[in-house]
Formats: structure tokens, sequence, C-alpha cells
């Protein structure tokens, strides 16, 4: 199996953090917004190297989701900053018509999305957003798993021109992707070539899923994992070719079933390359208070739960 | 204080602005509005018609703008949002008259695969068109982003925007208001077309709002007010003193009283006309009492 060590954690905010500040002293177009949680955005460095380009707008995500709209006529690359819940739910329709129905070249970059913001509870840990964010024409959706990639995003997703969400999360998770890696909006990464089964996963899910690949391994089962970090545009070949390898699929992230990664990729496979699929996300329910591990165990997202969803695709392959 | 003058930039007149000239233009504009809700027996003739005159004063007399080359960013000119989108036969009107686009694509309104869509939009590239809008509430915000771009541009341009008095219902636009007050947007002038009307009745039945004047300057906002929003004169002084007011440090907001329904006897003074197309007679009836000014499209 490829190995994929880590020396620390980081938070995938922080990488978010580091990227803007990176695009900050690059791209003087770069402008950022933020609602009352810039510490928590990791958006407090922009803040201090760029404060003419930074825009404190207070407890209003709607009028933010606006001035960035608004920044873009003009040729500003606004990057806005909130929770996820406050990024999409609360802003959707500002989101649908001032910046995705109207082309603009907005970053709506979201954090502590998920079960992972922990103690909090379900009002704040949206699992929707990957869903609501999709549906929306145009807009690119974007779901890196560790600080360097999520950093590496950040950086991309100024050189692409429309509207993108880009989802990160709070807790220190492995940092275990190159320093130096190239991102390319829409390109799977290969994680671990194997033959039995493949596992797509996104986000935090995608350790997870590398964690599921060893002890599948120990079993005499050869995983193929593969990080879909763009959950829209999916990478439909990179999909079709596992699946046409391995025969059987499971996908991991950390949102509703409904509406999410394994839910694009159902879609994808229906149309061309029907194949016994098993999905591991949250099952049409809110979250609730707690730590991200008790969390992730609780309602099915650990790497145990990857490796019982892998034996039940391969099972449904077999007969 | 915003110098005015730019040899490159069409205005309406660089003299003081032929009244009677745009009354003409008022008139034949009020006929492609009734005409084109007519002609589709849909959209908001109301107020369309109500907010005539600021249109015409914007955009033939007040605004330094370029709708030859008409470019998204704007760089070097004034820029106009509409919030409250459905009165969008009075702005692709004036935008077609103005020159962003043949008068001729007004016939084009609300039809399949049309660039005049119900609501406006950049979606199908529209000259003179710079966000969507429909959804109200969200106008204001885009104005004020669009203001903090032209201050990081160094552009001394104006952003103008109008919105609905029913409109104001919307949370948003508050948000917008403490925000462009407390980061001193002073490149911004609002106007907010007070017709009193709403679909379901007279905005005080339906969610009084009380001493608006009072609201928007305990916001922090300069505030200018019209007694009538329906003479041309009486709104190009209100908008080039709205103009004396930019780069002092608040946001502008013009309090424009209008009749929705204005120039068309039986539509004024009633929310019933505000998304009613009139019918044959209806229409016969509205273009006896606006003459055909500058020629029909």
């Amino acid at each position: 199996m490829q190995q994929h060590p880590y020396t620390e954690k980081k938070d995938t905010r922080s990488g978010f953090g580091a990227g803007l500040s990176e695009l900050g002293r690059s791209n003087p177009d770069v402008v950022g917004l933020c609602a009352d949680l810039t510490g928590s955005l990791k958006m407090d460095a922009f803040q201090k190297e760029h404060p003419e380009r930074f825009f404190q707008v207070g407890i209003a995500e709607a009028n933010m989701m606006g001035i960035a709209a608004g920044l873009t006529i003009g040729g500003k690359i606004p990057f806005t900053g909130t929770f996820a819940n406050f990024s999409t739910g609360r802003v959707y329709d500002q989101i649908r018509q001032s910046i995705a129905y109207s082309g603009k070249n907005v970053k709506i970059c979201a954090s502590h999305a998920g079960l992972t913001l922990g103690e909090d509870g379900a009002t704040h840990q949206i699992l929707e957003d990957i869903g609501l964010m999709k549906m929306l024409p145009g807009m690119v959706v974007i779901n890196p798993c560790d600080f360097n990639q999520t950093k590496a995003a950040t950086i991309a997703v100024a050189k692409h021109k429309g509207p993108v969400y880009l989802r990160f999360g709070r807790p220190a998770v492995p940092n275990f992707t190159p320093a130096d890696q190239k991102f390319e909006i829409g390109k799977a990464v290969m994680m671990n070539e194997g033959k039995d089964i493949s596992i797509f996963a996104t986000g935090h899910l995608v350790w997870k899923a590398i964690e599921a690949c060893e002890a599948l391994e120990k079993e005499g089962i050869s995983a193929e994992i593969i990080n879909i970090h763009t959950i829209k545009p999916l990478d439909h070949q990179a999909v079709i070719a596992s699946v046409k390898k391995t025969g059987c699929v499971v996908t991991a992230e950390e949102h509703q079933e409904n509406g999410g990664l394994g839910d694009s990729i159902a879609q994808l496979l229906a149309r061309e390359l029907p194949s016994p699929l098993e999905m591991v996300a949250v099952k049409d329910s809110f979250g609730e208070s707690g730590t991200p591990d008790q969390l992730m165990k609780k309602y099915g997202l650990d790497s145990p739960d990857i490796v019982k969803a892998a034996k039940k695709a391969l099972s449904r392959k077999s007969k | 204080m915003i110098t005015k003058e730019e040899p490159t930039l069409q205005k309406g007149t660089t003299k003081m602005p032929d009244i009677k000239e745009l009354e003409k233009i008022c008139s034949q504009v009020r006929r492609d509005i009734v005409r084109m809700v007519h002609a589709v027996n849909s959209g908001h003739p109301g107020g369309s018609l109500g907010c005539t005159e600021y249109f015409t004063a914007l955009y033939f007399a007040v605004m330094k703008h370029n709708p030859k080359a008409f470019n998204m960013d704007g760089k070097g000119e004034d820029i106009f949002f509409l919030s409250n989108g459905h009165i969008s036969p009075v702005f692709y009107s004036v935008l077609a008259r103005s020159g962003y686009f043949d008068v001729k694509e007004l016939a084009t309104f609300r039809k399949l695969d049309s660039r005049l869509q119900g609501h406006p939009t950049t979606h199908e590239g529209l000259p003179g068109v710079r966000v969507a809008s429909g959804s109200l509430g969200q106008g204001m915000s885009v104005a004020i982003g669009a203001a903090l771009a032209k201050k990081l541009n160094n552009d001394n341009r104006l952003v103008y925007s109008l919105h609905g008095d029913g409109e104001i219902q919307e949370g948003q636009i508050w948000e917008a208001a403490m925000y462009a007050a407390a980061n001193k947007v002073d490149n911004l002038i609002s106007t907010i077309d007070v017709n009193g009307q709403q679909i379901d009745g007279s905005t005080d039945k339906v969610l009084p709002m009380g001493d608006l004047k009072a609201k928007w300057q305990a916001f922090g906002w300069e505030v200018l007010s019209t007694k009538n929003g329906n003479t041309i004169s009486e709104v190009i002084e209100t908008l080039e003193a709205a103009a004396t007011y930019t780069g002092k440090g608040k946001p502008v907001m013009i309090l424009m009283r209008t009749e929705m329904g204005y120039g068309v006897d039986f539509m004024m003074g009633s929310h019933k006309w505000h998304g009613v197309a009139p019918n044959d007679e209806q229409l016969a009836k509205a273009l006896a009492q606006l003459p055909e000014t500058l020629g029909d499209y």
C-alpha cells in the first residue's frame, strides 16, 4: 500500500488562512470578507497585512454575499469567510441570484463544515451544504482533505473564473499530502492503487479511507483510494476508470447521504457503469453535541465504517 | 465632491438638460412599457410607469456612462443597480432608448430565447445589466460592493441603486444600510421608490414602515426627499443635489415619492396594476394618453 506519512496534525481552516495570506501578497485583486469570525476562519493574517482589502461585515452574511458579488464589478476577487452553515443555507438565495445566476467571481469559503465542528451541536453542523451548492448551475464545489491541500486549493481557486464553494473544517487532522502539490480543480487524486474495490472519499474522510485501506489490506483486500477533492465538476474519467477495474464502490464523506459526493458518483455510475455501491455518510439525520471523534463514530463516519461498507459492496459484487 | 466633467462619456446633455426633450422621452418610455407588458400579457407596469422620470433623469441627464461600449466593470463610469427587478420594463426601455441595445429588441421581452428576461439578469449578456435581481432586498449590498471596488480602484464615479418601498421590508436592506454608514460608503446614492403600494395592498396596510426619513437618518445616511418623483425637473435636481453630498463620509438616500401607474389615468394610485398587463382595449386607452415621440419599436 502507498504510504502517506505525516509529521503533524493541523486544521484545514488554517490551510485556508495560509493560502489566503499567500494570495494577498501575490494578487492585488484578492479581497477578503468576513462575518465576525476572522479568528475562526484564520483570516487574521490577511486582515493584518492588507487592511484596505479586508471587509469586516459583522453578523450579516446575506449582506456579505451581496457585497462580494458587487466587488467583482470592478475586477476584485472576493473570498468570503464564515462557518459552512452560514455560508450556504443561511444565504442560499443571495448566492443563487447575486452570485451564481449573475456569474460572479466569488469564492465562498466555509469552515466548520460537518460533524467535526463538535460541541456546538446540530445548529452549526451543516451536513447539507455540498448538496445545496452543487445544485447551483456553474458552481464549483471543493472539499480538500488536509492543511496542505486546503492551502493549495485556496490558491488555485483564485485563478478559476467563476463562483466556487470551498469547504473545510475545524479540527486538527493528519497533514499528509505534499506541501508542494499542484492543485487541479476537477482532477481526482489517486492515493492508493488497488484492484478489489474503489473507495472515493472527500474532505476529512480521505484520511479515514486510508486507515480503512490498511485494515482491508490485512484481510487481503486491495482497495483503491481516490481523493475526490472536487465534487463538482466530478472527475468522471477517474471514477469510471477505477470502477471498471474494481467493479464495486464505497463513497465516504462528512455530509448527508442525500445530495453529497456519494449521490454524484451513484448518478454517474447508474448512467454509465452500474455497480454495487455503498455510501458512508450521515443517514438523513441532524448531528448533536460531542467531540469530533465521538461524533464520527456515532454517525458511522469512522474508518471501521468504511471497512464494513467495503465488505458489503464486495459481497454484492460476488453475488 | 465628485467632478462631473468627462468628455468621452455620454451624458444626455452637458448643458442644462432640456426638460421638454426629457418629457418626450418619458412619454415614449411609457408607451414602450405598456406595449411590452401587453404583448406578453405579463410583467409589471405599475412601478415601471411610476419610476419613468427617475430612469430617464438618470440615464439621459445625470449619469456619465458609456452605452455604446458596455463593460461589466464600468471603470470610470457611473453605474446603476436595479434592486426591485420586477420593474424591468422601464429599465429595458431606458437602456434601449439610451443606446445599450437596439430598441427592436424590446419586442422580445419575456419571450423564449430573449435577453430581456422577466427580471433583469446578466445571464444572457444584456448590455447595461450588471447583476440579476428579482428576489428582493439584494441590490443594495451589491451596489455597496461595487462602490467599495470603485474606491479600491481610485475611481471617483458614483454608484446608484433603486429599491421599492415594499422591498425594504427585507432584512438584508437593513444589514446593508448599517454597513454602508458604518464604513462611510459615500460614493453610493440609493433611491427608494415610495409609492406606498405593494402586492397585497398599501404598504401602510401590509406592513407599516413608519417614518422612513427618521429611520434612514438613524441608520446614519444623508437623506433627501422628493415631493414629486414624477416631475422630471425635480428628480434631476434631487439627483444632482444628492451628488453634492457624496464624498463626505455618508451614503446618500433619496426618498422619492411617486405614483404607481403614473401617466396612465386608470392605472394610477392603486396596487392593482403592480403585476397585471392591460388588455387590447386598455392598451389603446393607455396609448391615447401617451404621445409617440421617438417612434415605437
